[in-house]
This record gives structure tokens, sequence and C-alpha cells, in this order.
């Protein structure tokens, strides 16, 4: 579905990408991992038809810079850095719906089950609203329309966790007919919502590498933590994981998104002295394997 | 045509918001303003009163800071946009690159041409409802003169944009570009050539090739036809175009030079990196 051939970039005698040669099938689910300046960003710049290159670049078989139109219809992309946009939210979602032939109520209805009302801020110019929301609003402008392929960059950075698993869940229900490449830093970020990670340094792909595919991403685990004592800071640090405290701030449960797994035992690590006993348990299976 | 139409509302909504463009737009409904508060339209200058007046002082500040400020904002904002990646997201979109570029400047064009007009035809309006006659003729001229120079300096600005990576550097070489054809006005450089015998032709040549005193020399016909004040340099000018259609050149060629350097733009665009 997806073929870079011999794929080179040079910046100012700079090689940011050194003879790619990739091939993704439709249905993969692609972590793009590396260090700053490894090429992640690069590489998708190439897909996305934005930079011109040495080598082949082919979606479908269409070439991204010479048939933009019809290979970026079928791309929804989710940047890190939210670009500076001084227009207002609707007139975004407008223009995104009517150059991607989809229809705004799809976006808002994404928007909607990521907890943004697009509706209450359809006024206000995209630059302010929060890292949050900004991320939420590029997912449902991505998603909202027709792709076979979705390609994020730190899709899920500044989610809180419930909209991070309703975006699991988004992402689940496509994963029969989409492709995705989800760039990040760190591989335990989006290690559970992928099936292969491709690692790149200094331009090259290092490591192209299946991994087992058994965390569901729609699914959910059910986790109970006992403390020695009540500490504020984790006290805070679950809140923003919306776990309930049941017992004078000793005893906590709350409900952790599958894939999101890694990512909380990564933040319970800093209070590993603090943890007298921990479960956890997969209530819903979901789909998505 | 969709997309093309669709970028152009888009830039004039993100430049309404924008704080160049308000500063912009006080500047010249502001020196409009200043020039009825200074009683301009009853003074009388080289035979000038009334509206003529103004407008004759209006076009001349115009040609002062139209030009800098429409190759600024363009640099900045265009540039800009690429720096901060605003590029990188809005061309992930599916949108042809010309329609893009195209859609831009029209758009850009638009949000700079209207409030210089509008500040005229305020001025035009106030002298009706105060019954000073309007010299219509006089202000579709200009009217003329202002759409057919802020094409061309958008359209260098566009070139200027797209060949410079950063900001900086779109800012600096949109200076250069502006003091350049400022020295090479009658009253500075070429003044000093034609005291230093250059073949007139050189210096006539240069004066037509120089958008800046094309729109000068075209305004000041209106009140000094004999161009007098611009000295020898009139009387080639006279004798290869005539008043008539040096007028007209006035307004062809920096739509012409415009339209070359937006197309130049163009080709670099669609050619290179675009974020």
């Amino acid at each position: 579905m997806i073929q870079f051939n011999h794929v080179s970039k040079t910046f100012k005698r700079n090689r940011v990408l050194d003879d790619i040669d990739l091939k993704i099938g439709l249905g993969e689910r692609i972590a793009l991992v590396g260090s700053n300046g490894a090429g992640k960003t690069t590489l998708i710049r190439c897909l996305l038809g934005e930079y011109v290159y040495d080598g082949e670049v082919a979606v479908n078989g269409l070439t991204p810079r010479r048939e933009r139109t019809e290979v970026l219809a079928r791309i929804g992309f989710v940047p890190q850095l939210p670009p500076p946009l001084k227009m207002p939210v609707g007139q975004l979602v407008g223009f995104a719906a009517s150059l991607c032939n989809s229809e705004v109520k799809r976006m808002e209805d994404i928007a909607q089950r990521l907890g943004l009302d697009l509706g209450k801020i359809a006024r206000l110019p995209f630059v302010k609203l929060s890292g949050g929301m900004k991320q939420k609003l590029l997912i449902a402008i991505a998603m909202g329309r027709d792709t076979n392929v979705l390609v994020m960059d730190e899709p899920a950075a500044n989610l809180d966790p419930d909209a991070r698993h309703i975006f699991f869940e988004l992402l689940a229900e496509r994963l029969a007919n989409t492709t995705m490449l989800i760039s990040s830093h760190r591989l335990d970020e989006v290690a559970p919502l992928v099936n292969r990670v491709l690692e790149m340094d200094r331009g090259k792909v290092v490591l192209d590498d299946r991994v087992a595919d058994d965390a569901s991403l729609s699914g959910k685990l059910a986790c109970r933590l006992t403390l020695r004592r009540p500490e504020e800071a984790i006290a805070k640090a679950l809140a923003g994981w919306s776990f309930r405290d049941t017992g004078n701030g000793t005893e906590w449960e709350g409900l952790i998104a599958g894939p999101d797994r890694l990512r909380f035992l990564g933040m319970l690590s800093r209070y590993v002295g603090l943890l007298a006993r921990m479960s956890m348990e997969e209530i819903e299976r979901g789909g998505g394997q | 045509m969709k997309h093309l139409w669709l970028t152009a509302k888009l830039d004039i909504v993100e430049s309404l918001r924008a704080r160049w463009f308000m500063i912009y737009t006080l500047v010249f409904g502001g020196i409009v303003a200043l020039l009825f508060a200074f009683g301009l339209t009853e003074s009388r200058v080289l035979g000038f009163i009334g509206l003529s007046r103004l407008l004759v002082t209006y076009i001349q500040l115009s040609m002062a800071i139209l030009p800098i400020f429409v190759l600024i904002t363009t640099v900045r904002s265009v540039a800009g946009d690429r720096e901060a990646g605003v590029f990188e997201y809005l061309l992930s979109l599916p949108v042809s690159l010309g329609a893009w570029f195209w859609g831009k400047i029209v758009g850009r064009y638009l949000v700079v041409f209207l409030p210089v007009f509008a500040a005229m035809a305020a001025a035009a309006g106030w002298a009706m409802v105060k019954d000073v006659e309007v010299p219509w003729s006089m202000f579709l001229y200009y009217t003329g003169l202002l759409a057919s120079i802020s094409w061309c300096f958008l359209g260098i600005g566009m070139l200027i944009s797209t060949m410079a990576r950063s900001i900086d550097v779109a800012q600096g070489a949109a200076f250069l570009v502006w003091l350049t054809m400022l020295l090479f006005l009658d009253l500075i450089l070429l003044g000093i050539m034609i005291q230093g015998h250059v073949a007139p032709e050189v210096a006539v040549a240069l004066a037509l090739a120089n958008p800046l005193q094309v729109f000068r020399t075209a305004a000041l016909m209106l009140f000094d036809p004999q161009l007098v004040v611009i000295g020898p340099a009139a009387y080639v000018i006279f004798d290869y175009f005539g008043g008539p259609l040096f007028k007209v050149y006035a307004l062809v060629y920096p739509v012409v030079l415009g339209t070359i350097a937006a197309g130049g733009g163009y080709l670099l665009f669609r050619r290179g990196d675009l974020p």
C-alpha cells in the first residue's frame, strides 16, 4: 500500500534520510520511533508530498507529490505541534471538511466522542485552545473523513486518560481498513497501539520488527492500589487518571485503557516505595487485537 | 477553483485577525482622517483645491508606505506561517499547490488593497456629503494605480517568501528590494546619475523598470502634466510614450511585473520543499 523505494533526502549536505526502503501493507500499525533528528518527521513529510526527495514514494501506486490531492484525500494527519492558526475553530473544520469532501457533522461527532463540544468553541480562534483541545480537534479532523492511512505524530501526548481511551477506541474501529503510522520519541508511549516497530537513527531504519499484538485497543483494566500511607503527590497523579479514593487516601481504584497500561505503570514507578499492593484485571476485552 | 476560493477565504480570515492588518488599516484610514482634520481640502497648492488636493497628497503618501507595508506583511506572514508549521498542517490536506498558492495571493490581495481603496473611497464619500466636488476621473485612475502597485509588490513579496527559508531572511530581502527601488527613484540615485552624465536612455530605462518610479511619475502626471518636477527625463518619457500611453503603461507594467514575480514564486514553490 505504501512504498518507499531508495528514498533519500538531503538538506545542505546533511543527509536526513538515507536510502530508505520500506513496504507497509493495509492494516499495519507502525510505531515510528527514534531520537530527535533521526528522520521521522522528514519521512512523514515525504509521505505527505511536502518534501522533494531522491527515490520513489508511492501510496496505492500514486505519487504524493504529483497526485497530491488524490493521495492526501486518503491520508489523515495529526501533527505533533498544532499550527498557530488564528482562524475560528468552526472555519477550520469547515475548510478541512470541504477540502476532504467530508461533512462537518462527522468531524463534530468524533470531537464530541473525545469530549470536545465544537458548538461551544466554534467562534474561538484555534490558537487560543488548550493543548489538549487542539489535539482532540486535529484528531477529529483527521478521523472524521474517509481515510486509508492515518499518520500521527505523538497523537495522544496531550490527551487526558478518558480522551486517550476514546482515541484508542476510535483507532480500534478502523483497524481492518486503515494503515497507521504513529511517530513518537518513546516506544512505551505507542507500543500497545502497534503491530510493527520501525526505529530510525540518523536517516536509516535500524530496526524493523513485528511485535506481539495481544493488547486490545478498546479494552479496559480494573486497577486497585493500596498505599502504605496517604501522599498528596500520588493522590494528585491518580486523580489525573480518574481514580477514586476508597479509603482515606490509601485505597484507590479506577479503570485504565488497555493500551495505556505501560504508561500507567510508568507513572506508578515514580511512587513505587509507597505501593503496598496492586492488582490489574482485564474487564473489557474490546476489539482491535 | 473551489479550493482556490476556500484558500483565499482562509487567508482573508487569518489576515483580518492579525495585528498587522489592524495597523495597516489604521495607517491608511488615519492618513485620510488626518488630511481632512488638517483642512487639506480647503488649502490650495499648485492650483489644486478640494478633494484633488487631498488625493494628490494621499497618493504620494501611499507611494511611500504601501510598497514596504505590502512587502513586509506578505513575507512576514507567509514565511512566518511556514516557520510556525502552518504549511506543514494545511498542506497535508488535499488541496492542490496551484489552488493553495494562488488562493493565498487572491486573499492577500483583497486584504491589502481594500483598506487603501476604502480610505480613498471614504474620502470621496465624505466630500460628497460636504458638497465638495469629487474629481472622479482622478479618483478612478488613482484606484487603478493603487490596485496595480499593490499587485506588483504582493507578487514580489510572494516570490521572496518562496525563496527565503526563514522569516528573518525574507524580511531582510524584502527591505533590500524596497530600498533598491527607493534609491533608483528620480529624486535620489537617478538624479545623481544624470548629474554624472549617464546616458539619459539608461536613466530612463531604469526609471521605467522601477515600479515605484512608474507609480510616482504617473501620479505626478495628474497634477503636473509636463512633469516639470522630474527634470529632463520627462522629455524622454513624452518622446517615447506621450502622456496618455504612459498612464496606461503605469497601470499595466506593475501588474505584469507582479504577475511574473508571483508566477516565478509559484514555480519555485511547486518544485521545492513546502514547509
